[in-house]
């Protein structure tokens, strides 16, 4: 806080550092209430509460996993009877051709694949991963927070940011440092 | 809110232990846990047991080239034997698999938090044996330059594989299972490959595993959309893991040969699966204890009693499963079914018989002796037994059903060759070796469900803050 002003005119955000969750989602909280919204909270570890402190929810990657299911579930089962009908027909014995109990094993494993890859695409698309460069690693002391130490960043593109008051706002919640994070 | 509370005593009561011995904090486990994977000087026993395992790789190496070059007459497979330890060694690797998968993603669901530091290494091997098991029918194909025939891709031959078969489901089963399980794993182990580039101090080692983290930085936001993707990897694991030894079974099943055609085959080779598995946990986790003596606040004698309580549930399972196959011999009225009651008792290969029924039904019976379960030289001991036993129940169904089938012209004795040996001998030295270079690369124990569960240990036992000690008698 001394230390805030003259660096360089580029900040991203004013980070607040925490040794507690508990203490992370109360802030969290009170950052909400005191309406930032641009705002982030980081965690070693999944912080159960905070999501819902900050409000935030994204229904998208069940949607998409079911989706990307149904799409494996449709090609496997397709595809197979598209094979047995349609492009290699084979008469066993005269038995039928379309034998779906047979073709069940293949669908089923079709939508697992297809339903884990969406998955597993989407969590990385919509947390915009990879990204090698991150201005939060600018952050004081920020290696901790994949370690054992918990950290609310307000951001600059919030509406209601203004240097002095977040950094007054976030002292005022329990940290045990606040600092500025260049972008 | 009075809802909420009964509710949330009721789920505590679930779990009512502490998995994690000794005073820990967020600190502590990033330090221990990191520490295995970043300490530059790895313990002696690390040396020995990867170089063994690298010398046994090139049996593998060579079994392989030599089969390639030769053709799979090397081994002992012959009519009517054209099944043999290739497949059995295929069915006890994949089996071995599936505890990783059972306790990553069943228990997970199962919020059985124990499972937390056991996940992680379960899950490797799950990767390591499904190499290890794919081996096999890919080599048993023969050609296995041409493998990629098994997939359905356009071709100028405009043939497709056919759907019908067991043995293509197989082949749509087993990689689902390893791209699914790779994928587990691999998500699960950002977060943690983030604190090993956060510790590590070398800059070409923080650069590799920065660039392995995908510049993970631990946001709520993130940590949201994580979890959501990794509880969907976990539940659609769950059926998968159920399905892939199921598919298995039907290699099996689905065939008209006396002892294969039954319907219990899926549900017992499911439960011979985790069996063999847990035994696998044991077979490396207590060693790997005893070398990182660090860990053992984390893997704790808990986990190996409950460990030991799931090799005897799941034991009891398979022994069933052994007494009901000769019962619907029995039952069956089938001369040939009940031909192969008498010669599983009293043909050539009586001997694996009985030693399975020791292996797998009687000896797990000392698991109900409480001081046995937290025994770790008992439990090593039984591991290898457990392992051996499942084994031989692949060996008893396989070879034994095939040389003893409808006509007594078209009997045999099967016996494998040294290339058998050989190529068994080095799967197991591929699976040492990836172990131990995984044990050096990455961390063997999950860091950050550690942390949730000290978390959960700090709500439920009060070390914490917050007073939740009204949630003791709520009911």
């Amino acid at each position: 806080m001394a230390h805030v002003a003259d660096e360089s005119p580029k900040l991203f955000g004013i980070v607040a550092e925490f040794d507690d969750p508990d203490v992370l989602i109360e802030a969290a909280t009170k950052t909400r209430v005191a309406g930032y919204r641009k705002f982030d909270a980081y965690s070693p570890m999944p912080v159960h509460g905070l999501a819902e402190a900050m409000h935030f929810e994204d229904v998208r990657i069940p949607w998409m996993a079911f989706f990307g299911g149904i799409t494996g579930c449709c090609l496997g089962l397709g595809f197979q009877t598209w094979i047995a009908l349609i492009d290699y027909p084979m008469n066993v014995g005269g038995k039928p051709l379309f034998t779906w109990p047979q073709f069940i094993p293949i669908t089923f494993e079709a939508t697992v694949l297809v339903t884990g890859l969406t998955t597993f695409v989407s969590q990385f698309a919509l947390n915009g991963l990879p990204k090698p460069y991150n201005p939060m690693f600018n952050a004081k002391n920020f290696d901790r927070a994949s370690q054992d130490r918990f950290f609310l960043c307000i951001e600059t593109r919030d509406p209601k940011f203004d240097e002095a008051s977040v950094t007054e706002f976030l002292q005022g919640l329990g940290a045990l440092d606040v600092s500025e994070v260049p972008a | 809110m009075a809802i909420n509370s009964i509710d949330s005593s009721k789920r505590t009561r679930l779990v009512p232990q502490n998995f994690i011995d000794g005073e820990h904090s967020y600190t502590t486990i990033s330090e221990i846990l990191a520490g295995v994977v970043l300490n530059p000087k790895p313990p002696t026993v690390w040396f020995v047991a990867t170089g063994l395992g690298f010398c046994v790789l090139n049996v593998m190496l060579l079994a392989v080239t030599y089969l390639v070059l030769t053709g799979t007459g090397v081994w002992g497979n012959n009519q009517p034997t054209a099944w043999a330890w290739d497949i059995v060694n295929f069915v006890w690797w994949i089996g071995i698999g599936h505890a990783g998968t059972l306790i990553s993603a069943i228990l997970l669901l199962m919020r059985q938090s124990w499972r937390n530091s056991i996940n992680r290494f379960a899950e490797a091997m799950t990767i390591f044996a499904v190499m290890c098991a794919g081996l096999y029918p890919l080599l048993h194909t023969g050609r296995p330059w041409l493998d990629y025939w098994l997939f359905p891709y356009a071709n100028t031959l405009g043939m497709w594989p056919q759907t019908r078969s067991p043995l293509e489901w197989d082949v749509f089963a087993v990689s689902t299972y390893f791209t699914i399980s790779l994928l587990f794993w691999f998500l699960g182990l950002i977060p943690d490959i983030a604190t090993l580039r956060d510790r590590s101090q070398h800059p070409l080692v923080k650069c590799i595993y920065g660039l392995a983290s995908m510049g993970w930085i631990g946001s709520a936001k993130h940590w949201f959309r994580y979890e959501q993707a990794y509880n969907i990897l976990a539940g659609i694991s769950a059926p998968l893991v159920l399905s892939v030894h199921t598919i298995v079974s039907f290699d099996f099943a689905v065939g008209i040969v006396p002892g294969w055609h039954t319907t219990i085959f899926p549900p017992y080779f499911v439960a011979g699966a985790v069996f063999a598995g847990f035994a696998m946990v044991l077979t490396f986790g207590l060693p790997l204890r005893s070398v990182y003596p660090q860990i053992k606040d984390f893997i704790t004698e808990k986990h190996l009693d409950w460990m030991a309580k799931i090799l005897l549930a799941t034991g009891l399972i398979v022994f069933y499963g052994y007494i009901l196959e000769m019962f619907y011999g029995w039952y069956s009225g089938n001369t040939y079914e009940l031909a192969l009651v008498y010669n599983r008792l009293f043909g050539p290969y009586k001997w694996f018989y009985y030693a399975l029924i020791f292996c797998n039904g009687i000896f797990p019976q000392l698991c109900w002796v409480p001081q046995l379960r937290r025994n770790v030289p008992f439990l090593f001991v039984l591991s290898i037994i457990v392992g051996i036993g499942m084994w031989l129940e692949r060996f008893v169904i396989i070879p034994m059903s095939l040389t003893r089938d409808f006509l007594t012209s078209s009997w045999g004795y099967y016996a494998p060759t040294e290339w058998d040996w050989a190529l068994f001998i080095g799967t197991m030295g591929f699976f040492v070796f990836l172990l131990f270079m995984f044990i050096k690369v990455l961390p063997i124990i999950n860091i950050f469900e550690m942390r949730d569960l000290l978390m959960k240990n700090h709500h439920q036992f009060g070390h914490g803050h917050d007073g939740h000690e009204n949630s003791e008698e709520a009911h």
